[in-house]
């Protein structure tokens, strides 16, 4: 059996799947159950400073994108950081940590980007005998209107100050989480590490409007009439957090910072794809929210039987792996070749391989070949874009086959050359550098 | 009553067994069901099924518009091939035309459910009576169309949107042909097929006459001195006989002439069946005739047919639905001599068949099977009435690619030409196909030359 064990900057859980800071970790009854379900550690929903608790919106808070039979593709949300009693949160976290001293339990903060703030808060944390602190720079609705959440998370300045605050004024591991609703998203995460982070957490919520009632023409979850834009998550946001998990754990500033990787993790091979492309552990919420806890079972056995079949004893062998593998467009090697094969026997003939290539990309695939209905390549015209790939129904129906060096590439006519070569060095490029000798 | 009494009674069983046993045989899709169904379809370019169809209906588009909460759209791609397409989705043999075709087959044996979305589209649009079509400027030409059946209707809806006026006329009580009579009930509920013709005439500029007999009432030759062209959709009035000993006993009655009368009954139960019944046949007709006399309450039904079960022109669908509600399909066998008691059917006696050098032989063994109740469906005919010189051949009438036949001025779809297919949904085809042929031949005929130069 694979060992699960995950240590991230020193916090210990029995597996890498967290709960990430959000509903489903907002009050103890909620965070024993997922412990019971087996979730290796909580990030407790944020919290925010003493006083009057937060004041939420008494409609809808989520808005939600389906794909047929209403499987929940993308969730959106409006609701703020926990609108709970400070001490009742702090008074249930302290217990639940003791009750379970092998999970990992996170407090998420947010206070007013003021150094007051957070050095009153952090020992009243501290107090609780939590693991660590994850910094809620991320929320992009109702607190950043407040100068808080993306607010900050959207200047690297105040992200770098704020961390060092927190270094300063407590011991607990702070883990900085980074929102994606920024250009680019390597310059928080080197302030953050600029400040003394120990771990960045990506990513927050996305900016979005899920859709529009078009009766009364009011975006949803509507208010009263009106909508404001929510925090998007879940299957649809899970390409564009990998992108930022890969682009912080191969930039050569933040290289070897650790990563919590958060953004769509619905299955045990979402949680393999962040943990190979840096992160050193997960954090969930769309898919709890849409199945309830139980679902970290399924992630637990996938990924250790995955790991078992592949020979891989222990997080540490897989965590990265994917790293090197992620390259600028400028280094791909020009001279790999590939082309579209289609299995025949696997084909059920639908054509659309056919019609996605003829409409909109390369006239490269037949529709009869001597009368009949059958799809093929014509290798002389195609480009190996991969789009008749994505779009054919039948799975390893169409694959893509690389050419072997000494091949002819039908296409260009000209034989494809064994060694690697990028467009730094291509002739077409008016900025090429002379290859080293 | 029950099930156990002898003889051909009526009342067998109780209006709740009634109402149960001829509820809709597929239930109408809802909203999620239909959601779920459509998106199993793949767009297919250039798609099978849409080849498969006879009336060539866009049915990607339509089951993708469905999939996109847009059923009004659905419906008018539809009709816009199929103006019957209500029907077409309750009768169609899918498994042997869309379905069988649906690509989905070779991936996973599971068609798309065609068929049933094409209802949940068309029965939305006609709920709400949604009309999608105008008539034309008139054209001032009038068109006789005989027979009020799949073709005759097809026909005269594409005529009337031309701009044409249409009379049809109609043999029976009601106008519908076998949508209205041929067809089993629990495949058409709720009076269905009236619904459907209120529906079609609703584009105006057609007038119905009902019990308009052609070669009774009236001849070929009256209609065309009355109306500019004339559309034939006579359909299959004569039914084939038996021709064997005791075929008039009392309890021998025509497959078509039960399935009728059930289709005419409100609450079924004062429809008289046998407890045994054997019905001689082995196409749609005899399945419907079979699997409705099971559900009237006769212990004991059993079709006979005299080739194999490969040889049947029922679908395999219907095979299996008649073998679900108990009915026996037994094959090679064919009939030999009724047999009687008093005047009234006792009996079967057959000959056990068999293939010799591709001819159908009798073996020479026979056996009976008891019954009181023999229902006939071993074929239709064509009956040539009224028709003059029209050319037959195999006794049905000839028609080229458009529908037109040897006489000028007239044309004939449906299943009385040669190579009717016996399907509602290539009854629709032909008689809109003619229809355009038609508008064709009296725009030609009225349109000045044009100058050339």
């Amino acid at each position: 059996m694979a060992d699960l064990r995950n240590n991230f900057v020193g916090i210990k859980s029995p597996n890498p799947f967290w709960l990430a800071s959000a509903p489903p970790t907002d009050k103890a009854y909620n965070v024993e159950r997922a412990f019971k379900a087996g979730w290796g550690g909580v990030v407790w929903k944020t919290l925010g400073e003493e006083g009057p608790p937060v004041v939420n919106v008494n409609g809808p808070r989520y808005g939600a994108i389906w794909g047929a039979d209403r499987r929940l593709l993308g969730l959106n949300n409006i609701e703020l950081i926990t609108d709970r009693d400070l001490y009742t949160n702090l008074r249930e976290m302290k217990q639940v940590k003791m009750n379970w001293p092998d999970r990992a339990l996170i407090a998420s903060i947010m206070v007013p980007c003021e150094e007051n703030a957070w050095k009153a808060i952090l020992p009243l944390v501290e107090e609780t005998g939590a693991d660590g602190i994850e910094l809620n720079f991320g929320c992009p609705h109702g607190m950043s209107e407040r100068g808080m959440g993306s607010a900050v998370g959207q200047v690297p300045e105040y992200i770098e100050m704020v961390v060092r605050w927190c270094k300063q004024y407590t011991r607990m591991p702070v883990i900085t989480k980074l929102t994606p609703n920024i250009t680019d998203i390597r310059k928080p995460a080197r302030a953050a590490k600029n400040g003394g982070t120990d771990a960045v957490s990506l990513i927050n919520t996305i900016n979005s409007i899920t859709s529009v009632n078009l009766d009364t023409f009011s975006p949803e979850p509507s208010i009263d009439g009106k909508g404001s834009h929510g925090g998007y998550c879940g299957p649809a946001v899970k390409p564009i957090a990998l992108n930022m998990v890969a682009e912080i754990a191969r930039d050569p500033e933040t290289y070897g910072l650790p990563i919590s990787g958060i953004g769509g993790v619905t299955t045990w091979r979402d949680a393999a794809e962040f943990l190979v492309l840096g992160a050193g552990n997960v954090q969930v919420c769309t898919a709890a929210m849409t199945y309830g806890f139980k679902i970290v079972q399924e992630m637990i056995t996938g990924l250790s039987s995955w790991m078992d079949a592949k020979g891989h004893r222990g997080l540490d062998d897989i965590c990265g792996r994917a790293v090197p593998n992620v390259s600028d467009w400028q280094y791909l090697n020009l001279n790999y070749v590939a082309k579209a094969r289609i299995d025949q026997d696997a084909c059920i003939k639908c054509g659309r391989c056919h019609i996605a290539c003829e409409d909109t990309s390369h006239q490269a695939i037949t529709q009869y070949v001597n009368g009949v209905r059958h799809f093929e390549v014509m290798e002389d015209e195609c480009v190996g874009c991969n789009l008749c790939v994505n779009v054919c129904p039948v799975q390893d129906c169409i694959t893509m086959v690389g050419l072997e060096p000494g091949t002819l590439d039908e296409r260009t006519g000209k034989v494809v050359e064994a060694n690697y070569a990028n467009w730094t060095t291509h002739p077409n490029n008016p900025m090429a550098r002379q290859a080293a000798e | 009553m029950g099930t156990t009494e002898t003889g051909i009674v009526s009342g067998r069983l109780s209006p709740a067994e009634y109402d149960r046993n001829f509820a809709d045989l597929h239930p109408p899709l809802d909203e999620h069901e239909a959601l779920v169904a459509s998106d199993r379809c793949y767009f297919c370019y250039d798609a099978p099924c849409m080849t498969a169809c006879p009336t060539s209906i866009d049915i990607p588009l339509f089951i993708r518009q469905i999939s996109t909460g847009n059923p009004i759209g659905s419906a008018n791609t539809i009709f816009d091939q199929n103006i019957l397409g209500g029907m077409c989705a309750r009768v169609c043999p899918t498994e042997t035309l869309c379905e069988q075709a649906c690509v989905r087959n070779t991936a996973e044996h599971r068609p798309v459910e065609i068929g049933r979305l094409q209802r949940y589209a068309t029965d939305i649009a006609m709920r709400d009576n949604v009309q999608f079509y105008e008539r034309a400027e008139p054209t001032g030409k009038s068109i006789a169309v005989i027979g009020a059946g799949p073709a005759g209707l097809a026909c005269a809806h594409r005529l009337a949107v031309k701009g044409h006026d249409v009379v049809i006329y109609d043999a029976r009580e009601k106008a519908g042909g076998l949508n209205e009579y041929g067809i089993a009930t629990y495949k058409t509920v709720d009076d269905f097929a009236r619904k459907e013709v209120d529906y079609v005439l609703s584009i105006g500029g057609i007038d119905i006459r009902n019990r308009q007999m052609l070669g009774r009432d009236f001849s070929l030759n009256d209609m065309l001195s009355r109306h500019d062209a004339v559309f034939l959709g006579l359909g299959l009035a004569g039914v084939n006989a038996l021709r064997a000993e005791g075929e008039t006993a009392a309890g021998v009655e025509d497959a078509v002439d039960f399935v009728a009368a059930l289709r005419q009954s409100a609450t079924k139960a004062d429809i008289p069946v046998g407890r045994r019944v054997v019905v001689l046949g082995g196409g749609m007709t005899a399945i419907d005739a079979a699997v409705q006399a099971k559900l009237l309450g006769a212990e004991e039904v059993t079709i006979c047919y005299r080739r194999g079960k490969e040889n049947m022109n029922a679908s395999e669908f219907e095979q299996d639905l008649a073998a679900s509600k108990g009915v026996t399909i037994r094959h090679w066998l064919q009939p030999k001599r009724i047999l009687t008691r008093d005047g009234n059917v006792a009996g079967i006696e057959l000959d056990y068949t068999a293939l010799e050098d591709g001819r159908l032989v009798t073996t020479g063994e026979t056996g009976v099977i008891t019954a009181d109740h023999v229902l006939k469906a071993i074929g239709q005919t064509f009956e040539a009435d009224g028709l003059g010189a029209i050319a037959l051949q195999s006794g049905r009438i000839v028609v080229d690619a458009e529908g037109r036949t040897s006489l000028e001025r007239v044309w004939a779809g449906g299943d009385c030409v040669l190579g009717g297919e016996d399907l509602t949904v290539s009854a629709v085809a032909m008689g809109r196909d003619a229809a355009e042929s038609i508008n064709r031949a009296l725009a030609a005929a009225t349109q000045p030359a044009a100058a050339v130069a």
